[in-house]
C-alpha cells in the first residue's frame, strides 16, 4: 500500500466580511514603522524617520518601510535599522466613516495620481476596499499602488457620488429583484434542486 | 410595483445566512450599495456590517438615529413594541409553527394525526350535509 499522506488541516476560513477580500494575504492593516541609519562613531545618533505603511503583516510592513525610505532618504535595510513597528488599531469601528485616499499607481502605459473615497468602518478597511477595487477596475496589483495620503472626510466633503448617495441620514431604498443562489454566502432561493414553480424575486 | 419595504435606517430586518441566522436586527446605518450595518442588543445580534444578500426586511421599523448605541436601540424596540409586533406577524407564526412542527416527538405526531382525522371527519360531515 502506498504511504498515506496527511494533509495539515486548512486553516478555518476567515469570519465575513473577510471572505470577499481579494488581496492573497488578507485585511490590511495600520503600521507605524520608525526606522534610522545604523548609529556610527561618527554618527552616534542619526535621524530617526517614522512613515504610516498600510500592510497585511508586520513582514510586508518593514519591506515596505525601506522601499519609500530608499527613496526619499539616502538609507537602505543593510545600513539602517527599524526601531519598532507597531500596529495602529482603528479608535472606533462602530460609525460607518467617509474615506478620502490620494495614491499613485502604475498603469500598463504610465504613473498616475488618483482620489478615490470609500464608505468604511475603518480606515483599513477602506485601504483594503481600495486594493480590491484597484484591482479589479484598473488590474493594478498592489505592488504598483502608493498611498499617497488618507483622511477620514466629513460628509460635506465628499465628491464622489457612489459616496455621496450613501451620505445622508435619511436614505433609502428598497431592494427590488432579489435573486439569491446558495454561492456566496447568501441563503439558497429554494431547499430543493428541482421546484415545479418559478420563484419570486419580489419582495414589495 | 409599490416597494413598502426599504433599507433605511431603523429597518427590522430577519438575518438569512451566517452565525447570527434566524435573529432580528435593525439597520443602523447604510454603508454602501450592497452592505449595511446592523445591530440587535436585544436579539443578540453582535454589531456587525452584512451584506442585503444575507437578510431580508421586515415589515416593522423603529425610531432611532442613524449609527445609534446598544440603549438608544433597546429603549426604541421596547417604544415601538417590535418585539410583540413581530410575534403577532403571520411571518414569525409560520416561523413558530415550522419550529414546533420539527420538534414533534412520536406522540405528538400521533396527536396531530388523529386530530387532522377528526377535522377531516367534520369537514366531510358538513359538505355531504351542504349537497344533499
Amino acid at each position: 500500500p502506498f504511504p498515506s499522506f496527511s494533509r495539515p488541516p486548512l486553516p478555518p476560513p476567515p469570519p465575513f466580511p473577510y471572505t470577499h477580500i481579494m488581496t492573497v494575504c488578507g485585511p490590511m492593516k495600520q503600521y507605524q514603522v520608525v526606522g534610522r541609519k545604523a548609529p556610527t562613531e561618527a554618527f552616534p545618533n542619526p535621524e530617526a524617520y517614522r512613515m504610516i505603511i498600510f500592510a497585511p503583516n508586520k513582514v510586508i510592513a518593514r519591506s515596505k518601510f525601506w522601499y519609500f525610505m530608499q527613496q526619499f532618504r539616502k538609507m537602505k535595510k543593510t545600513t539602517g535599522e527599524i526601531i519598532d513597528v507597531n500596529e495602529i488599531v482603528e479608535k472606533n469601528k462602530n460609525q460607518v466613516k467617509n474615506y478620502g485616499i490620494w495614491l499613485r499607481y502604475d498603469s500598463r502605459s504610465g504613473t498616475h495620481n488618483m482620489y478615490r473615497e470609500y464608505r468604511d468602518l475603518s480606515l483599513c478597511g477602506a485601504i483594503t476596499q481600495l486594493y480590491d477595487e484597484m484591482a479589479g477596475r484598473h488590474r493594478t496589483r498592489p505592488r504598483s499602488i502608493q498611498i499617497i495620503r488618507t483622511a477620514e472626510i466629513a460628509a460635506s466633503d465628499c465628491k464622489r457620488p457612489d459616496t455621496l448617495q450613501f451620505v445622508s441620514k435619511d436614505q433609502k431604498f428598497p431592494l427590488p429583484h432579489r435573486v439569491d443562489s446558495a454561492k456566496r454566502g447568501q441563503k439558497a432561493l429554494s431547499d430543493t434542486t428541482f421546484s415545479v414553480g418559478r420563484p419570486t424575486t419580489c419582495f414589495r | 410595483m409599490v416597494f413598502t419595504r426599504f433599507v433605511e435606517v431603523g429597518r427590522v430586518v430577519m438575518i438569512n445566512y451566517g452565525p447570527s441566522a434566524g435573529k432580528l436586527a435593525t439597520i443602523v446605518d447604510i454603508v454602501d450599495s450592497n452592505k449595511c450595518l446592523v445591530y440587535g442588543p436585544t436579539t443578540d445580534v453582535p454589531r456587525q456590517v452584512i451584506t442585503f444578500r444575507r437578510i431580508a426586511l421586515t415589515d416593522l421599523k423603529c425610531n432611532v438615529g442613524r449609527g445609534a448605541k446598544a440603549a438608544a436601540l433597546k429603549k426604541a424596540w421596547k417604544a415601538d413594541g417590535i418585539e410583540e409586533a413581530w410575534k403577532a406577524s403571520s411571518w414569525a407564526r409560520k416561523l413558530a409553527r415550522k419550529e414546533a412542527r420539527k420538534n414533534l416527538g412520536d406522540f405528538d405526531r400521533f396527536k396531530v394525526m388523529v386530530a387532522r382525522k377528526q377535522k377531516s371527519k367534520i369537514v366531510a360531515a358538513k359538505m355531504k350535509s351542504m349537497k344533499a
